[in-house]
């Protein structure tokens, strides 16, 4: 116990993170702020502790303490939240990020135990959701939002309800369709045996009979499973495309129909087994396509960023007011850490927006009275108040969602491979089928007829509709388990077919973290004092950097100054000539060293050496760097170009690198290079990059948190996976390759099935054996391949 | 041999059983988490779990569906 003691006094009792003062200690417990020891003060008082027997350290860090949740009282948000309401009870889904153990589980599931007017509490881990009921007359929604977030446990309330979003069923009742085709299957096979086998002259009854209890069997298969297929043929017929859908729909129909004239009129057996393994391996095919990601939205847009209601003063009063409501010229308070959800003038106060989410630039921005703030910056320091000048949709940032690229479908530009082929194999697939039937007209019309509808029945691409899915499935499991999200199994195939990689910079190739400043040379009390005083008046990143590396040294005042865009400052300061910037300014004309930025100080003539920073590009840059060879690589960045010179060995040209871009204009970009036939991947992390990913071929949004928000795009990626992205595109490639390889095989087992079907000899034990054969084939192939791609680059 | 007739029925039966009780546990909800109970049943409870949880998943089902 002694030893655990000692070791226990460094790290947080709650979150575990390391404990810097010893302020916060109760109950023998060190704590490293008062958040954390609040939520165990809470939890010691309800006789939860128990929450920490399950895991060591399971709270999550609660340095931030500021909870506003009064805007949870009004009536109208409160409907939009919650899930039912009666009389007594309301039931409520949260989204609750900081789930991650089971003492989350265990101390949701109690809550009931806190407060007698909470029914229960239910965690669904994945999804990282809790469902609670409760009584609300006793508890209103504002208290139980404040008792989750007195335990720790603050839900995400956002405008964009994600969860319920998740939680709708799913339409086409997948599952039900391949437990009905399944156990069709089953059955038909079972009753098709005797057939297969046998059966002798005197127990020719029992043939019929299994004959039409197939026939009975493969109804719900027909009409309930596979009834998608008939739905989906015939509405791309009718906008005149011919998709895989329908010679599948055209295999089934005739294998069902064949089946009933064997059976009833030939006294054959019939091919049901085939057409219920068929559509039975078809629907499987559907499913392993669909991968849900229970914790990652790629929908998300502002809404789910900007609050869900804003204080708003009128006459003195503060009101809470939705944020669909907020009109113009309104007065609202912003206080520390909130979104300024709409453009807006600063009225009162001392405005430190950190535009992190809009920009990617991690410097809070101070503003002046009187001056416009943008939306979606995030107030820091002491509370401002604000007069709204643009509704919320209507403002600089939001206005974006209301272009073309985000109303349009983009999924139906880009033709998968399956679908490419499927029109020439429909068309080669019906030549085949009506020459064999005009060959055996003349002679036999009976024969004709059975070698039109084998033709049909054995060239149905199972194998071929099976072999995207199975491939696309494995490859998505490989980038999933590289902590790299794709949205859908179509993401892969468009990843292959990219020519061009167009890059944010800020967030994006560059780290959140501050970029690391160095002095090199040695200043004296004086000449740091002066610095300061000098980089203070300016709002350059490079200068923000100085300053916060010299630390407040107080404030000379300025009686010349002079900046000079992408150069330098000159100024004087009681009598000191002041030169701070780049060689150029200073030398006339000097060599910089290539990878670092440096800033050279010259004071009263004397050179006292430079400030060097560092750029903190993400790992992996160099190789990224390397794809040039076979990629168009394009920097977009919405920032000054004070870092040209060193992005220049990451990007060919000089005209590759575009600053100073707005989120319309990267939007402009984007498109000005589709237009000229190219296929774009943009890889962006803010809300201002939200237009370019959308517009582009395949956006891929970089967090470094997946929990985090990230703009709507197509895949999400992890920033510590960015120095795959070469593995990731030559990966993808692989997956397309064994996509047409397996399109190889599958033609072949089609053309064994042929030579038997032109000539009407085509049995149904051949049928029977030839499909599955094929799917298994396909299958193993693609899912063993796709995994030995994987191990050859590296990703597994 | 006709006893075939009557065993076939018979299997069938009870395998149209099954089916219909795997829809029934789809439709009430019991495969929507598969994963949160296997963690759940590592903690000690001493009390009971509340019991209306299931007819609430089952209404909450039903007026999605309507």
């Amino acid at each position: 116990m002694i030893q655990t003691a000692s070791i226990e006094k460094t790290a947080c009792y709650h979150c575990g993170d390391d404990c810097l003062t010893p302020a916060y200690y109760v109950e023998e417990k060190q704590f490293c702020c008062l958040g954390c020891k609040s939520v165990f003060e809470v939890l010691s008082e309800n006789k939860l502790c128990n929450y920490y027997s399950y895991n060591d350290h399971p709270g999550v860090n609660r340095a931030h303490i500021d909870k506003r949740f009064n805007y949870l009282n009004e009536p109208d948000i409160v409907n939009e939240l919650i899930d039912y309401k009666d009389d007594n009870i309301t039931i409520i889904t949260f989204y609750i990020p900081q789930i991650h153990c089971s003492s989350c589980l265990w101390l949701l599931e109690q809550l009931h135990k806190m407060n007698p007017a909470i029914h229960y509490g239910r965690v669904d881990f994945l999804k990282k959701q809790l469902i609670i009921r409760y009584n609300h007359h006793q508890l209103n929604l504002q208290q139980l939002v404040e008792l989750l977030y007195n335990i720790g446990y603050e839900p995400v309330i956002s405008l964009q309800d994600i969860i319920k979003k998740q939680n709708s069923p799913a339409k086409d009742n997948l599952v039900q369709k391949i437990a009905v085709a399944g156990f069709c299957f089953g059955n038909v096979m079972l009753l098709s045996f005797p057939e297969y086998f046998g059966i002798s002259v005197y127990e020719q009854t029992f043939k019929h009979f299994f004959g039409w209890i197939n026939i009975l069997f493969a109804l719900p298969v027909v009409f309930y499973s596979g009834r998608s297929y008939f739905i989906s043929a015939w509405q791309n017929l009718r906008i005149k495309v011919l998709n895989i859908d329908f010679p599948l729909a055209l295999g089934i129909g005739v294998l069902f129909i064949r089946s009933i004239v064997d059976v009833a009129i030939n006294n054959d057996p019939g091919f049901t087994d085939t057409l219920c393994g068929l559509v039975f391996f078809l629907l499987i095919g559907k499913y392993v396509q669909k991968k849900t990601y229970y914790h990652i939205s790629f929908e998300r847009d502002y809404r789910s960023f900007f609050p869900v209601a804003v204080n708003v003063i009128t006459d003195d009063v503060e009101m809470p007011v939705p944020l669909s409501q907020l009109q113009t010229s309104q007065r609202i308070i912003i206080r520390h850490n909130e979104i300024i959800p709409a453009d807006a003038i600063l009225l009162k106060g001392r405005a430190l927006v950190d535009f992190s989410f809009v920009t990617g630039e991690s410097i809070p921005v101070s503003k002046t009275l009187g001056e416009i703030i943008y939306a979606g910056g995030r107030q820091t320091g002491e509370a401002i108040e604000l007069e709204v000048v643009k509704s919320v949709s209507q403002s600089y940032l939001t206005q974006l969602w209301n272009n073309e690229a985000f109303t349009r479908q983009k999924d139906n530009n880009a033709q998968t491979f399956s679908e490419k082929i499927s029109k020439y194999f429909t068309i080669v697939l019906l030549a085949i089928a009506f020459g064999a039937l005009l060959f055996w007209l003349p002679f036999n019309a009976s024969k004709g007829l059975a070698a039109f509808t084998a033709v049909l029945i054995v060239a149905c691409p199972c194998a071929l509709a099976l072999s995207t899915p199975f491939t696309m499935a494995a490859a998505l499991s490989i980038f999933d388990k590289n902590l790299f999200y794709l949205k859908s199994t179509r993401v892969v195939e468009q990843m292959a077919g990219i020519d061009t990689i167009v890059m944010d910079k800020t967030g994006t190739i560059t780290n959140g973290d501050l970029n690391g400043v160095e002095l090199n040379g040695e200043l004296t009390t004086l000449e740091k004092l002066l610095i300061y005083s000098v980089c203070i008046n300016s709002i350059h990143p490079l200068s923000r950097m100085i300053c916060e590396h010299l630390g407040k040294t107080g404030r000379l005042p300025v009686s010349k100054y002079n900046e000079f865009a992408g150069k330098g400052i000159v100024a004087t300061i009681s009598g000191h000539h002041l030169k701070i910037g780049s060689g150029d300014l200073i030398f006339g004309y000097f060599k910089e060293t290539p990878g670092i930025t440096a800033i050279h100080i010259l004071i009263d003539g004397h050179y006292l050496g430079y400030f060097s920073i560092k750029h903190n590009y993400r790992d992996g840059m160099d190789q990224i760097a390397r794809l040039n060879s076979s990629y168009d690589l394009l920097l977009l960045s919405g920032d000054q170009d004070h870092e040209r010179n060193d992005l220049l060995r990451f990007f060919k040209h000089s005209d590759n690198l575009h600053f100073n871009q707005s989120p319309q204009g990267k939007l402009d970009v984007i498109r000005s290079i589709q237009d000229k036939e190219h296929k774009v991947m943009m890889i962006g992390d803010g809300l201002n990059d939200s237009g370019a990913l959308k517009q582009s071929d395949l956006g891929i949004a970089i967090t470094d948190n997946v929990n985090n928000f990230s703009p709507g795009s197509d895949a999400i990626m992890d920033g510590r996976s960015f120095k795959k992205l070469p593995l990731f595109l030559r990966f993808s490639k692989d997956a397309v390759n064994i996509i047409h390889v397996s399109f190889i095989i599958s033609l072949i087992y089609n053309l064994i099935g042929l030579s038997y079907a032109v000539t009407g000899r085509l049995s149904p034990l051949i049928a029977a054996v030839l499909m599955p054969l094929s799917t298994v084939t396909i299958i193993s192939f693609t899912t063993l391949a796709t995994h030995f791609a994987a191990k050859k680059r590296n990703l597994l | 041999m006709s006893i075939i007739y009557f065993l076939i029925g018979c299997s069938v039966l009870l395998a149209l059983v099954f089916l219909g009780a795997f829809f029934w546990a789809q439709k009430s909800g019991q495969n929507d988490d598969l994963y949160t109970p296997s963690m759940r049943i590592l903690l000690d409870d001493d009390d009971n779990i509340p019991t209306d949880i299931i007819s609430d998943r089952i209404t909450k089902q039903e007026e999605k569906s309507d």
